[in-house]
């Protein structure tokens, strides 16, 4: 029998259950002053939530400092192996996008904990509150830092230079704007525990951190799955401070009607926003046409489906929570059937001009894919990407202007994803205003959850959706050159674009603000609300018909 | 060429120098002005992450609170500048430093314990002392997580990412403290028989030594303007009661007690305050040479000075008694006040405002 170094230098020690106890009863309830007011919610939270964990802040630090270790030593690796001389700049593009969004939304996750901290009774989660701050302050630097890294190595640093200014910006990144506002703004619950933990965390992380870093290192890019399989080692936390949580406040049956209403509008805002950048950025920004890889669609029924909805949604129900399955399954008809991801696609190569990164066009091998994969796919999209190919040299009318039938989409205004499922759209008045809405659900989500009362309950402490919230709207009427202008989004020399709908950097291929000069944007939005009560009924009907592309 | 021509290929690699073209070399984040000749690691991945509508937010936030505050407001602290976005941290920290930083702090401290306990010190510490480490050491932890708990809630609410980050990584370093204190205690009560773990909080909460101290902590938490709580921990009650009692009480008095371990354990808060305290020294020092609001930022910090520096030393006094606990007394109440009022005047001397008023 051989001694391990461990058992001969042992000390007693205390176990770790023993050590968290005596932790969480480091707090104590205030009896000199009142703990000042918390971010308010309409939830009654009365049982203490208990930490699934057990870690302490002792081992914490030591082992996110391994993971860190092993991510910058993944780096310096990726360098000395000459990593951007393969990978392919279709997928980088796109990171100018993805990680323009992401660091928001993480730093927005480690300000929640704030709300939470103070909500949730006792001081049980205390410690893994505070870890999750932690981390999530550690995500959205090691982002910020990735970024860098590519803007740094990568052949065009354009786009990644301007990034955080980008965020604010662009009519795209918008989407992941709402997506981190919604994390700490309004009812402190459904935000930062519905809205995040329960939704964002437990279901989309696997989207978001899983599938990009098999895609990444598809197309030769080994870094972003470094660092973004570590920010998911991370997650489990998060889900377990989440589900905890979520136990005490379902203890209550006067949370349940709230839960409903939150549990709906988080899952179909997390979906509308998350598959439509992320799916797009999976399947249209590969170059890896592997037949037998799973597509968007695909690693959806099993992360979403299966996983998510049937493991952790529908056992809810037997606490006495209504589940809106039929939202689940309209999802995912709009990925499998309605071409949801393929449209968004469409949309952002439509506006391609309006972005701070390439889009290049498809060629024959993305098609025999799609087509593979969504049957139907070239009869319905395969006009447009010829399109797309033929009008991406400079000098060619930008396509959102060219006579192809296609009709720039209303924005959703709960999701702020486009209304690209035509037939879906929905028009209403909220406070004597009209309204678009992508479907149904985002109809209900401003209507009736973003209010003050909620069937007939008061709920004082919902959030409200404010700011300008359509991007059209901002440079209505102007022309496009302008708005690239006051955006930034041009080159160093003050009159390349920096978004191309191609790859070649080659100036005489590259489009110049003069080439964009001479079209005008039109808010889908102002129009409406401008038609006479008849016309406004006959677009609508129009625009839900959709129309074909034709080739221009 | 013709507009004809067919468009080209990417270029076969996709690293950064195979060809030049317009932005071909723009490889810096140029959004925003570098504190220095030339941006930090820190500022670049920090700086800009949490916009508003005067960088950037061209929509303006686009959800509120259903009283009308945005994501992020102004007026979620009494104090105001011509320029939120000026402060840089002084510690620089971000992901990457903070957990070297923490991983280090906790390393030392697990490797004091382990070997003092393997030697059988705890054992050796004087009676009385033991009895001191058990009560008042195990009620002061409480104040360290008060002061973690409150900089936690904090850093939801700053107008910047540079003031929101420095406000959470000082809520992780009292955190870490508060159970790193909490452990030691626990491992060093396996060695001693008859400790009692739970004996802090009894005290923290009704030994009236700690009453003010627990005054002073709570007033901190009972409000929400995350300036005041950031200037009332760092400026007021860490140099008078923090600093008082882990440099003035217990590493001045703890190895005539036979005890080499606990200053150890509680010294790792020493250089976490010192960092802390830059951070917050260099963010009053802006906010009180604000071109606009200086003056009047200064009078609002003048009186939090009051308010705070008033509680913290009243709850400074009322520790006195514990330093004729110990049964060897090599150090003095009033030395060691001395020495952090002289404290808290340097610093309220450096941020530009008049010394606290001494009773
Ligand atoms: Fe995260
Ligand atoms: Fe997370």
């Amino acid at each position: 029998m051989s001694l391990s170094l461990t058992s001969i230098t042992q000390q007693k020690g205390m176990p770790i259950a023993e050590a968290t106890r005596r932790i969480a009863d480091l707090g104590w309830t205030p009896s000199y002053v009142k703990e000042a007011m918390a971010f308010p919610t309409d939830y009654k939270i009365s049982r203490q939530p208990k930490d699934p964990m057990k870690q302490v802040l002792r081992s914490y630090f030591p082992m996110q400092e391994e993971k860190d270790n092993r991510v910058y030593g993944a780096l310096d690796a990726a360098l000395r192996g000459d990593m951007f001389r393969n990978v392919d700049q279709r997928w980088v593009e796109w990171m100018k996008l993805f990680l323009a969004i992401i660091p928001f939304p993480e730093i927005s996750a480690a300000r929640s904990m704030a709300m939470l901290g103070r909500l949730a009774p006792g001081d049980d989660l205390r410690t893994g509150f505070t870890m999750q701050m932690v981390d999530e302050f550690r995500h959205s630097t090691i982002q910020m830092n990735l970024k860098k890294w590519y803007m740094e190595n990568y052949i065009d640093p354009a786009g990644f230079d301007i990034t955080e200014a980008a965020f604010g910006k662009c009519y795209a990144t918008t989407i992941g704007r709402q997506f981190g506002e919604a994390f700490i703004t309004g009812d402190a619950i459904t935000s930062a525990n519905i809205y995040l933990q329960v939704v964002a965390e437990t279901a989309f992380t696997n989207t978001l951190f899983v599938a990009m870093p098999s895609e990444a290192a598809r197309n030769g890019d080994y870094a972003l799955p470094t660092v973004f399989l570590s920010v998911q080692s991370d997650e489990s936390r998060h889900i377990g401070n989440g589900h905890s949580l979520l136990m005490s406040i379902l203890n209550n049956p006067d949370n349940h009607l709230l839960l409903e209403r939150d549990i709906r509008y988080a899952f179909w805002q997390n979906h509308a926003i998350v598959d439509a950048a992320i799916g797009t950025i999976i399947e249209y920004g590969t170059r890896n046409r592997d037949k037998k890889k799973e597509s968007y669609a695909e690693l959806w029924h099993r992360w979403i489906y299966e996983d998510y909805y049937r493991t952790y949604m529908l056992p809810l129900e037997k606490y006495g929570i209504k589940i809106h399955h039929d939202d689940v399954h309209q999802a995912w008809e709009d990925i499998t059937k309605n071409g949801y991801v393929h449209k968004v696609a469409q949309f952002f190569s439509a506006g391609w001009w309006a972005n701070f990164w390439r889009i290049d066009p498809l060629d024959e091998r993305d098609f025999d894919w799609f087509e593979y994969k969504y049957p139907g796919w070239y009869n319905e999209y395969g006009a447009w990407w010829e399109n797309y190919r033929k009008l991406s040299k400079p000098g060619s009318v930008p396509i959102t202007f060219a006579d192809t039938g296609y009709v720039y989409p209303h924005r959703c205004w709960s999701n702020l994803v486009p209304c690209v499922i035509r037939d879906q759209l929905k028009v209403d008045e909220v406070d004597g205003q009209l309204y678009t809405y992508g479907s149904e659900v985002d109809r209900w989500t401003h209507k009736e959850a973003f209010s003050g009362e909620y069937k007939g309950r008061a709920t004082p402490a919902m959030g409200r959706f404010s700011g300008r919230r359509q991007w059209e709207e901002l440079y209505d009427g102007w022309d496009v050159a302008d708005a690239i202008k006051d955006m930034g989004f041009v080159r160093a020399d003050g009159k390349t674009l920096i978004a191309q709908p191609h790859l070649s950097l080659e100036e005489k291929d590259m489009w110049t603000l003069d080439h964009v000069r001479g079209n005008t944007i039109k808010a889908p939005i102002t129009t409406l609300r401008s038609l006479s009560p008849e016309d406004r009924e006959k677009h609508i009907a129009e625009y839900r018909k959709g129309s074909a592309i034709r080739l221009v | 060429m013709n507009m004809q021509a067919t468009i080209e290929e990417e270029a076969v690699s996709g690293a950064a120098g195979t060809k030049t073209f317009p932005s071909s070399d723009s490889r810096k984040y140029n959004y925003f002005e570098p504190k220095g000749r030339k941006a930090t690691h820190y500022e670049d991945v920090t700086v800009d992450v949490q916009p508003d509508p005067e960088r950037y937010l061209a929509q303006n936030w686009i959800i509120s609170f259903a009283n009308g505050d945005p994501t992020y407001s102004k007026d979620w602290t009494c104090i105001k500048s011509a320029n939120w976005h000026l402060f840089r941290a002084i510690d620089q920290e971000w992901e990457r430093n903070h957990y070297q930083r923490q991983s280090t702090i906790v390393g030392m401290i697990e490797n004091v314990i382990q070997n003092g306990r393997r030697s059988g010190a705890p054992s050796r510490f004087d009676k009385q002392w033991v009895g001191i480490l058990q009560d008042h050491l195990g009620a002061y932890k409480h104040f360290e997580y008060g002061i973690g708990v409150a900089l936690m809630n904090a850093q939801r609410r700053g107008y910047t990412q540079m003031i929101n980050n420095a406000l959470l990584t000082n809520s992780s370093y009292k955190l870490r403290m508060a159970q790193d204190i909490t452990l030691y205690l626990g491992e060093i009560g396996l060695d001693i028989p008859g400790f009692d773990p739970s004996a802090g909080k009894k005290h923290w909460l009704e030994d009236e030594i700690w009453q003010d101290t627990r005054r002073a902590i709570e007033t901190v938490m009972g409000t929400n303007d995350h300036l005041e709580q950031y200037f009332a921990i760092n400026v007021c009650l860490e140099p008078l009661v923090g600093e008082l009692f882990r440099n003035g009480y217990i590493a001045q008095l703890a190895a005539a007690q036979n005890d080499f371990m606990t200053p150890s354990v509680v010294s790792a808060g020493e250089a976490d305050y010192d960092r802390n305290l830059a951070n917050t020294a260099e963010l009053f020092i802006t906010l009180v040479n604000d071109p606009t609001y200086g003056a009047e930022n200064k009078a609002i910090l003048q009186d939090w000075l009051k308010t705070y520096g008033g509680l913290a030393l009243s709850a400074a006094h009322n520790l006195e008694p514990l330093w004729s606990l110990p049964a060897v007394k090599i150090a003095q109440f009033a030395g060691a006040l001395q020495a952090q009022l002289e404290r808290i005047d340097t610093i309220t001397n450096a941020i530009g405002l008049t010394p606290l008023a001494r009773h």
